[in-house]
């Protein structure tokens, strides 16, 4: 539907690296505590424009998340249209403070991230937009250490 | 202007479940137009759901969130009647609070 629009994806990663650098040292900051607990809660607005998974675990401060069984991702395994991808995250993890949404292949990898306060279930259902055929992963913070959990979606016609 | 977030909730056995779609383009900014021309992003930054005052849900969105946007949650507590508010922010510093009692 909407292909030729997707055509900067491969040229916008050519620039990853250099992005890289910045998010880099924002998550050495967050990782030495030289920046205050609320941005670790809600991210910096930075974090949205990582192109790569690498870098948004590393600029939210979750250098390798271990994966986990104990979260649940429900995709399609198609998506015929690629403008609403349903997704759900459900967490088991006690002390689920917050879920992410990342997509691997689209421009940006970050797509969504909530902060559940106490009392809130670890549990989200959305719909994200994907570019083309990728890789969703559900990043989650819980008792302050990462984990996620990735599903593949072949997606017919993207949505950018 | 923007319309406002249709929000459904009920409460069952002492958790409350949440449903919202909030009414917004969500544009990428990669998007082209029929004459060619790239339409400048515009999309939902900040959403933030109250439960009587308190918070129970807040969330930050990119542009990959699909097209007026869709959510489901649930949260501890919560009793016919009371009522629950939405906000979301824009990228353009547009702001919107709907509200809705529980039913």
């Amino acid at each position: 539907m909407h292909e030729p629009d997707c055509n900067t994806i491969d040229l916008s990663r050519r620039h990853a690296l250099k992005a890289g650098v910045g998010l880099g040292l924002f998550g050495m900051f967050v990782t030495l505590g030289l920046l205050p607990k609320s941005a670790l809660a809600a991210v910096d607005r930075k974090v949205f424009e990582a192109k790569t998974l690498k870098e948004a675990f590393q600029a939210m401060g979750g250098l390798a998340p271990a994966d986990s069984n104990l979260i649940n991702l429900d995709v399609p395994e198609t998506a015929e249209n690629g403008a609403t991808v349903p997704v759900i995250v459900e967490s088991k993890l006690p002390q689920t403070e917050q879920i992410s949404i990342l997509v691997d292949k689209n421009p940006t990898a970050l797509a969504e991230h909530y902060t559940f306060p106490e009392g809130t279930e670890g549990y989200i259902s959305t719909r994200i937009k994907m570019a083309q055929t990728g890789t969703v992963v559900a990043l989650v913070k819980a008792g302050g250490k990462f984990y996620k959990i990735s599903r593949e979606v072949k997606v017919t016609a993207g949505g950018c | 202007m923007s319309n406002p977030t249709k929000m459904k909730a009920t409460a069952t056995n002492g958790v409350t479940e949440v449903r919202a779609l909030m009414q917004h383009e969500m544009e990428t900014g990669r998007r082209k137009d029929e004459s060619g021309n790239l339409v400048p992003a515009w999309y939902i930054t900040d959403i933030k759901v109250q439960h009587n005052g308190r918070t129970v849900l807040e969330g930050q969105y990119g542009t990959s969130v699909s097209k007026n946007p869709f959510l489901m949650f649930r949260f501890k507590g919560g009793k016919a009647g009371d009522k629950l508010t939405l906000s979301w922010t824009d990228n353009r510093g547009e702001k919107r609070t709907d509200e809705a009692a529980i039913g």
